[in-house]
């Protein structure tokens, strides 16, 4: 990077509540207990989506009836992030990369038609299975649906226009997003960027589809060491996290304070067999970050509770505490806030932007992502006047 | 400055390889020989039955698998297209080894999900159809699982090219591919990379799909003659026609590709974008932010908008989409606009695919100087005062294109396109 890229605002939403408060008290409290909702998607636990004021950040309400959920705190949180940057004046010149998913399905819809066709011969449902869909699908679920439709929203709530891209692929689009508008900023394309993401857990079609890959947890919740011991799984997360990033020369110009800065970011994407492991990738990752690391640093771990990679990011920080400095505490914020797969590497950013505010920061922090399929990340995040 | 940098003393990009798969066939070749003479890839849908929805026609591309009885699954599709595509342009280049690509995948994709063959089949098992009880008939299937996440795709290409690093996916609606090909320009610029592989691919053609967008009221219901439905900047349109496909890019510093001696076969000499803040599916009726991506590629390749000499079109077919465009064509380029076409006419719009598969046929523009036609153009739209080039490709000096892409969701990506300087 040939400029200093700053975090100069950070919008985050979780379970726990919004803004630094709830986030900062959890990471501080070793004992902190998540917040959860155990029985509305039984046998999985997830973390589900806070009471938020939407109005104050989506006003219209021809905006808000647009957009379910997902888009609604995704555009909420991105809204926290400009207004925590003071930043509401630069929106039509800010470029935005988001990470998304899927939108919401109508899960009533989908029921009702499955139980209804399913006995049926194909020959037979599939004309009905258009009836059925012409009759009962709303048109505004489809833009709720539209993955770039995220940014879509933001663009029209909150006016950000400089540039727009959506990226698709769980964890590591996210890490990508942030890693793609860094570097941009870094090469002076544009001076601010609104990169993140946002995930609702609490989702019966998405649940189905991590099911299958038998990526989650079942039962009553527990830390995710415990979890290891008995075959490991994720507990999904709702999180809204969208950063503002800025080139250090443009905060500083327009007297913005930086929160953080991100000074190396890696990412990759091992295929996770035979000799091409998470551990392999991600230590290659490191080359960039071991020389810069200090006694010391934290690690904010992404980790999700699925058990391979979980173990395979183990692997990797002894790698790093033997090669190197000494390593500082490591917390799992999946154990605070549940895998919030998009948003999981912008939030745990985010963790760590603020964690460095405090008094008796570590250093440095090192904030990994381990995607429960696919994608590593790593970032080394310092505080603003810190020596690289 | 070195004639291998820009006015920017950036790495001119090159394209050393090409491959497409459109409803007018698979391979450069076959699809360009059909857009040069005007034949639509339009017809009717056979692949399912469209009873009680509005549209039945579509730019299909069947796939030899589709025989077999039931048809391929979207991320089944979107990831064969990719790869034919990926395969004819990675034999053009003649670059890397086989499965070993000297840069990084960038895949402009549709958004993908469990589909309803899925979820029939598992409450089929269950004997209702609630979700926890499908979850539970569903049991652990780590290949569906695999199938339906948005990184699946990307990371199987990614595994039979050999690409570097994470993949990348990516969706800007109906500028995608676009997208795409300013990620690959970008990452060479940065020096990241040598050599970048992008690729849009759409295969997100099912009856949900059809119902989705016709509930926008976006779709062209003109299903008795198939092959007049799309019909840009003629009067008549009434909507867009979906589409099937993909294309694939080659993409390396020009500085690399002398080196190594490949066939350059353009350039791309400009990316612009610029979101819209005014509505989720309709343009700001000042055209202020499709002017500025189309002005933004054009001053980012150090140019004027006089050496624009033809521009491949969005061109949708759809009422609105092409009354801004000619708004933001008399805006950009004053009273004379060059000539603009829109393959679309031809091919229907593959959504994902689209801003890839039009920067090539622009590069083929050039490569033959010749225009490709708008077909269907049989009334002129006075809201349209243009050179559609209509429904005969004609002969032109074209040294520069500019190729636009506006997506649903305010997102606008524009290339300018060029011949390799002497």
């Amino acid at each position: 990077m040939t400029e200093p890229v700053w975090i100069t605002g950070i919008g985050l939403a979780s379970s726990l509540g919004e803004g630094a408060a709830p986030h900062l008290a959890a990471l501080s409290e070793p004992a902190a207990r998540p917040v959860l909702d155990k029985t509305g998607f039984t046998p999985f636990p997830v973390h589900p989506l806070p009471a938020l004021e939407i109005e104050r950040q989506i006003p219209k309400r021809s905006d808000q009836r647009q957009m379910e959920a997902w888009q609604r705190l995704g555009t909420y949180a991105a809204g926290l992030a400009i207004d925590d940057a003071g930043a509401r004046d630069l929106v039509s010149n800010m470029h935005l990369m988001v990470a998304a998913g899927g939108g919401e399905r109508d899960p009533r819809l989908d029921e009702a038609i499955a139980a209804d066709l399913a006995p049926l011969p194909p020959a037979e449902a599939a004309p009905l299975l258009n009836q059925r869909l012409a009759n009962g699908l709303r048109p505004t679920l489809f833009l709720a649906q539209l993955p770039n439709l995220l940014a879509g929203n933001i663009s029209v709530v909150h006016g950000v226009t400089g540039s727009s891209r959506t990226f698709m692929g769980e964890e590591q689009a996210a890490a990508d997003a942030v890693r793609i508008a860094a570097a941009r900023l870094a090469e002076g394309r544009g001076g601010i960027a609104l990169v993140g993401g946002a995930y609702l857990a609490g989702r019966w079609d998405m649940l189905l589809l991590y099911s299958m890959g038998g990526a989650l947890w079942r039962g009553a919740w527990a830390p995710m060491a415990e979890r290891m011991e008995r075959g490991g799984g994720a507990v999904l997360g709702t999180a809204g996290a969208f950063l503002v990033l800025e080139t250090e020369s443009h905060a500083r110009a327009r007297g913005a304070r930086g929160l953080a800065r991100i000074t190396a970011l890696a990412t990759g994407a091992a295929r996770r067999r035979g000799e091409d492991t998470v551990r392999a990738s991600a230590n290659a990752l490191a080359d960039r970050i071991r020389p810069l690391l200090r006694d010391g640093y934290a690690v904010i771990s992404g980790a999700s509770g699925v058990a391979e990679p979980l173990a395979e990011e183990r692997g990797f920080l002894a790698d790093l505490r033997d090669a190197g400095p000494a390593q500082g505490p490591v917390r799992h914020t999946a154990d605070l806030i549940g895998h919030a797969v998009e948003a999981a590497f912008p939030a745990n950013l985010a963790l760590a932007a603020l964690a460095l505010g405090q008094e008796s920061a570590p250093p440095q922090i090192l904030v990994t992502g381990f995607g429960l399929w696919r994608g590593e990340a790593l970032a080394l995040v310092e505080p603003v006047g810190g020596a690289a | 400055m070195s004639a291998t940098r820009d006015h920017l003393g950036r790495p001119l990009i090159a394209v050393t390889g090409m491959g497409m798969v459109t409803p007018l066939g698979f391979g450069v070749a076959e699809s360009w020989a059909g857009l040069l003479a005007g034949r639509s890839g339009i017809r009717r849908i056979a692949r399912f039955p469209t009873g009680h929805i509005k549209t039945g026609i579509a730019g299909c591309v069947e796939l030899p698998e589709d025989q077999r009885g039931e048809p391929l699954s979207s991320p089944a599709r979107v990831e064969r297209y990719a790869m034919l595509a990926a395969e004819e342009a990675l034999a053009g280049a003649g670059i890397g080894g086989k499965g070993c690509f000297p840069g990084p995948l960038f895949l402009g994709m549709p958004p993908i999900e469990v589909e309803w063959p899925n979820r029939l089949e598992f409450a089929r098992r269950a004997g209702e159809g609630r979700y926890p009880a499908m979850i539970e008939a569903a049991g652990r299937r780590p290949e569906l699982f695999e199938s339906f996440l948005f990184a699946g795709v990307g990371a199987r290409l990614a595994g039979r090219f050999g690409t570097r690093g994470a993949p990348i996916s990516l969706s800007t609606a109906c500028a995608t591919g676009g997208s795409a090909i300013q990620l690959g320009v970008e990452a060479i610029q940065r020096g990241e990379a040598e050599a970048a592989l992008c690729i849009g691919a759409e295969g997100s053609l099912s009856a949900e799909t059809l119902i989705r967008f016709s509930l926008l009221s976006a779709l062209s219901t003109r299903n008795e003659e198939p092959a007049k439905a799309s019909r840009p900047f003629d009067k008549t349109r009434d909507g867009f026609v979906i589409a099937e496909g993909g294309a694939a890019l080659v993409l390396e510093s020009l500085d690399s590709a002398r080196a190594r001696g490949a066939k350059v076969l353009g350039l791309v000499l400009g990316c612009g974008e610029r979101a819209d803040s005014f509505h989720r599916t309709r343009s700001n009726p000042d055209g202020s932010a499709i002017i500025g991506a189309m002005r933004a590629a054009i001053a980012d390749g150090g140019l004027e908008p006089g050496q624009i000499d033809y521009v491949n079109a969005h061109g949708t077919s759809t009422p609105e989409n092409d009354r801004m465009e000619a708004l933001g064509m008399l805006a950009v380029f004053g009273e004379q606009p060059p000539p603009i076409s829109s393959n679309k006419s031809m091919i229907g719009h593959s959504l994902s695919a689209a801003g890839a598969i039009e920067a090539v046929f622009s590069l083929l523009t050039i490569r033959d100087q010749r225009l490709p036609p708008t077909i269907n153009y049989e009334t002129p739209d006075p809201a349209i005062p243009l050179d559609v080039v209509p429904n005969v490709a004609r002969d032109a000096r074209v040294m520069r294109v500019l190729s636009n892409s506006f997506g649903f969701g305010g997102q606008n990506v524009c290339l300018v396109l060029g011949a390799e300087p002497a």
